[in-house]
C-alpha cells in the first residue's frame, strides 16, 4: 500500500515515512499543496494524508479542488485544530477521515488501511482470492488455511496482484508498489520476488503474460 | 454615600424641607406684621370709640367701657383692656380685665409698656375738652399666641404630609432610576463571555454610560477574539511538533534496527528542542502582549548587545559582521525587550543564510540600523505577511516557528514606537531595517535621512 503524505513539519514527516513503513505502508512525503498536486499527477497512491495548515494554503482547499477535479482516492486529514467545526468542514468538503494531532501511529495506519480498502470497494479487512487470504494489517498470507511466510516486499507484490484477480499487473505498476521500500529498485527485483512467491505459493499461481506483466490465477 | 437613590432622596427631601421652612418663616413674619397692623387699628378704633362716648363731665364712662369691643372670639376672650384717666391722674373708669396700674405713661399714640410683668400694647388718646385720657391696650403675649396658632395651623399639616411626601419621592426616584436597574439586571445575569451590547431605553442621561459600556464590550470582544485566535494558533503550532515527537517515539519503540531507533531518537530530541523554543517564544510574546516586560528604561549600546546575542549562535559556518559604529549606537529602552527584538532578527537572518553565508549588522543613520543576510529573501507578495504571528512563508526554514519577526515587531513597538521594515536586497538576501525612537532630550534625527524619519507618528 502506498500513500502520499502532504505535511510540512520535517520531524513529523520523517516519523510518518519511517513509521508507516513499519506498518507495511510506503509513503512519499511532500511539504506543500503545490508539490502534493505534482506528486498526485505523477505517481499512483492508494490514499492521501493531508495536513490542513500548509505553507502555501489550506489542506481543506486542496481537498475541495481535488474532489472538484474528480480525484477519487481516499483522503485522510491531519488536523491540529481542535474545533469540531473544522473537522466537520473537512469531512463535508470531501475528506474521508480525519485524525487530530498528536495521534497514534498505529491508529493512523489502521485508518489508512480502512479508507484504502473502502476506496478499493472492499469491506472485509482481509483480501480473499481463490483460496488465498491476505491480511493487510498483519501482512500474513494463508493459502487453503495454511500460513505462508512472506517478506513485506513479497506481500506488497502479492497484494497488488490479489486486489484485482484476473487482471494483469505491469512490471512498472509492481515496481511502484516497491518504491519507498528500498531506495532504488533493482532492475530484476520484481523477477526475484515473483520467483520467491511462486516457490511459496506454487508455480502456477502467478502467470507471466509475456511482454505485459503478471496475473494471479485461481487455485488449480 | 453609595446609593444614588438615597442620595437623590436626601437632596430632594432636604431641599423641599428648606423651601417649606422658608415659606413658613415668611408666612409667620408676614402674618405677624399684618396682624399687628390690624390689632393696632383695632386698639386705635376702640380708644376713639370710648373717647367719643365719654361725656363732657366725664360721666357715662361705664357705658363707654362696656361699648369697647371685647373681641371674645375663640380663646382670645377679654383681649382688650380699657382705662379712662382724668388729666389730673385719677382713674375714672376701667374695664374688668384692665390691671389696677396705669397702662402707660405715654400721653398720646401707641406705646409698649410692662405692667405687672406683662407686656402691653397700648393706644392712648387725650381729650382736653373732656379732661380725660383714654388708654386701650392688649397683651402682647396674646398677640403672639394668635400668630403662633395661625402658623401652627399651617405647619402641622405640612409635618403630617411630609412622610407621605417623602414616600412619594422615594417611589418616584426608584421609578426614575428604572433604566439603571434594567442595565444592572442585564449585566448581572450575563455569562462571562456574553459581550452583547447593553440594551436600555434611549434616555439621554444614561446613553453616555451605555455607549461607553458597549464601546468597552466591543474592544474587549476584539481583544478576546484576537486572544482566541492566538491560542488556537499556538495550540496548532504546538500540536504539530508534539505529533512529530509522538510518531518518532512510536517509531523508536517499534524499530527493528538500531540505526532506525537512533535516528528516531535524534528526531525526538530535535522536536523537543524546537517545541521548547516555540514555547519560550510564545511566552515572550505573551509577556509583551500583557505589558509585563521589564518597564525600566536605560541606554543600551547595540554593538556589545549584538555580540552578546551572537555568542549563542548555533551555526558556526556563518560569518557575522557587526559594524564598529554600532558600538556607540545607543538605544533607549528596556534592555530585555531590545535584546528580544534584535535576537529574533539575528536568528532569522542566520536561519535563512546559506552555508558559509554572511550576516551583516550595519548602522544606516542616526536612528536606523539594519541586518542583511544572503538568504533567499522573501517573495514580494509575502513581505507584508511575514510579521503576522505564525505566518511561515513558502520557503520557511525547517525550525522556524513563524513567530520571530512578529516578536521583533512587537518588541520594537514596545520600546516607544520602534519599527522594523523588511525589503529584499537588490543583490539577493533580506534586509531588515530597524528604526528606533528618539529618546527625550536627544537631538532629533537628521531630516535628510528618509529611513530615520519613520518613527515619527509611527506606532501600532
Amino acid at each position: 500500500m502506498r500513500v502520499l503524505i502532504v505535511e510540512d513539519d520535517p520531524i513529523l514527516a520523517d516519523g510518518l515515512t519511517v513509521g508507516l513503513k513499519l506498518h507495511g505502508i510506503s509513503a512519499e512525503v511532500v511539504g506543500s499543496c503545490a508539490d502534493g498536486r505534482h506528486a498526485l499527477a505523477a505517481g499512483s497512491f492508494d490514499a492521501i494524508v493531508l495536513d490542513i495548515m500548509l505553507p502555501d494554503g489550506s489542506g481543506l482547499d486542496l481537498v475541495d479542488s481535488l474532489r472538484t477535479e474528480g480525484e477519487r482516492r481516499p483522503i485522510l486529514l491531519l488536523t491540529a485544530l481542535d474545533d469540531t467545526r473544522d473537522r466537520i468542514a473537512g469531512l463535508d468538503r470531501g475528506a474521508d477521515d480525519y485524525l487530530g494531532k498528536p495521534f497514534d501511529l498505529d491508529e493512523l495506519a489502521a485508518r489508512l488501511r480502512a479508507i484504502a480498502r473502502r476506496g478499493e470497494g472492499r469491506a472485509a479487512a482481509t483480501i480473499a482470492v481463490a483460496g488465498l487470504v491476505l491480511d493487510p494489517a498483519s501482512h500474513e498470507v494463508a493459502q487453503d488455511g495454511v500460513r505462508l511466510d512472506v517478506t513485506r516486499r513479497e506481500f506488497a507484490i502479492l497484494r497488488a496482484l490479489a486486489e484485482r484477480p484476473g487482471t494483469i499487473r505491469s512490471r512498472a505498476e509492481l515496481e511502484e508498489r516497491l518504491y519507498g521500500w528500498q531506495e532504488d529498485v533493482e532492475s530484476n527485483a520484481i523477477e526475484v520476488h515473483i520467483h520467491n512467491l511462486r516457490q511459496k505459493l506454487g508455480r502456477e499461481r502467478i502467470e507471466t503474460v509475456r511482454g505485459v506483466g503478471y496475473r494471479l490465477r485461481g487455485a488449480p | 454615600m453609595t446609593s444614588l437613590r438615597a442620595r437623590l432622596f436626601l437632596i430632594l427631601v432636604a431641599t423641599t424641607g428648606v423651601i417649606w421652612l422658608a415659606a413658613t418663616i415668611w408666612i409667620y413674619l408676614g402674618t405677624k406684621r399684618e396682624l399687628e397692623h390690624v390689632l393696632d387699628t383695632r386698639l386705635q378704633e376702640a380708644a376713639r370709640m370710648v373717647s367719643s362716648l365719654v361725656r363732657d363731665d366725664g360721666g357715662a364712662t361705664g357705658d363707654a367701657i362696656a361699648a369697647a369691643p371685647s373681641a371674645n372670639a375663640g380663646g382670645y376672650a377679654r383681649q382688650l383692656s380699657c382705662q379712662i384717666w382724668s388729666l389730673g391722674g385719677r382713674l375714672v373708669a376701667s374695664s374688668g380685665t384692665a390691671p389696677a396700674e396705669r397702662l402707660t405713661e405715654a400721653r398720646e399714640g401707641f406705646s409698649d409698656s410692662v405692667v405687672n410683668g406683662e407686656t402691653w400694647r397700648v393706644y392712648a388718646i387725650e381729650d382736653e375738652a373732656k379732661g380725660v385720657r383714654v388708654l386701650v391696650g392688649d397683651r402682647l403675649g396674646l398677640r403672639e399666641r394668635l400668630v403662633q396658632d395661625l402658623v401652627s395651623g399651617l405647619v402641622v399639616p405640612i409635618l403630617l404630609i411630609l412622610p407621605l411626601f417623602a414616600g412619594l419621592i422615594w417611589l418616584s426616584i426608584g421609578r426614575g432610576l428604572g433604566p439603571l436597574k434594567q442595565i444592572a439586571a442585564d449585566l448581572k445575569g450575563r455569562a462571562p463571555d456574553d459581550l452583547a451590547p447593553v440594551r436600555a431605553e434611549a434616555i439621554d442621561e444614561i446613553r453616555p454610560v451605555t455607549d461607553a459600556l458597549n464601546g468597552l464590550f466591543r474592544r474587549l470582544g476584539a481583544a478576546w477574539r484576537h486572544e482566541r485566535e492566538i491560542t488556537a494558533f499556538a495550540a496548532h503550532e504546538l500540536r504539530t511538533p508534539l505529533a512529530g515527537i509522538r510518531t518518532q517515539a512510536q517509531v523508536a519503540r517499534a524499530a527493528t534496527e538500531p540505526a532506525m531507533r537512533l535516528s528516531a531518537l535524534d528526531q525526538i530530541i530535535a522536536g523537543v528542542d524546537r517545541t521548547g523554543r516555540l514555547v519560550s517564544q510564545l511566552l515572550a510574546l505573551a509577556r509583551l502582549d500583557a505589558g509585563l516586560a521589564e518597564p525600566t528604561a536605560g541606554r543600551v549600546l547595540v554593538g556589545p548587545l549584538l555580540r552578546e546575542i551572537d555568542r549563542e549562535r548555533l551555526r558556526k559556518d556563518l560569518i557575522v559582521e557587526i559594524d564598529p559604529e554600532l558600538d556607540a549606537f545607543a538605544i533607549t529602552g528596556a534592555s530585555d525587550i531590545l535584546r528580544l527584538a534584535l535576537r529574533n532578527l539575528h536568528e532569522n537572518a542566520c536561519g535563512y543564510s546559506p552555508q558559509g553565508g554572511c550576516v551583516r549588522w550595519r548602522r544606516i543613520s542616526q536612528r536606523t540600523i539594519a541586518v542583511e543576510d544572503q538568504g533567499p529573501g522573501i517573495p514580494p507578495d509575502e513581505l507584508s505577511l511575514v510579521t503576522q504571528r505564525f505566518y511561515r512563508g513558502r520557503g520557511h526554514i525547517q525550525n522556524g516557528s513563524g513567530l520571530g519577526l512578529a516578536i521583533a515587531e512587537a518588541a520594537l513597538a514596545h520600546i516607544g514606537g520602534g519599527k522594523v521594515a523588511l525589503e529584499n536586497n537588490v543583490g539577493g538576501g533580506l534586509r531588515a531595517t530597524v528604526s528606533v525612537p528618539v529618546a527625550p532630550g536627544e537631538p532629533g534625527p537628521d531630516d535628510r535621512e528618509p529611513i530615520g524619519d519613520r518613527h515619527r507618528g509611527a506606532g501600532p
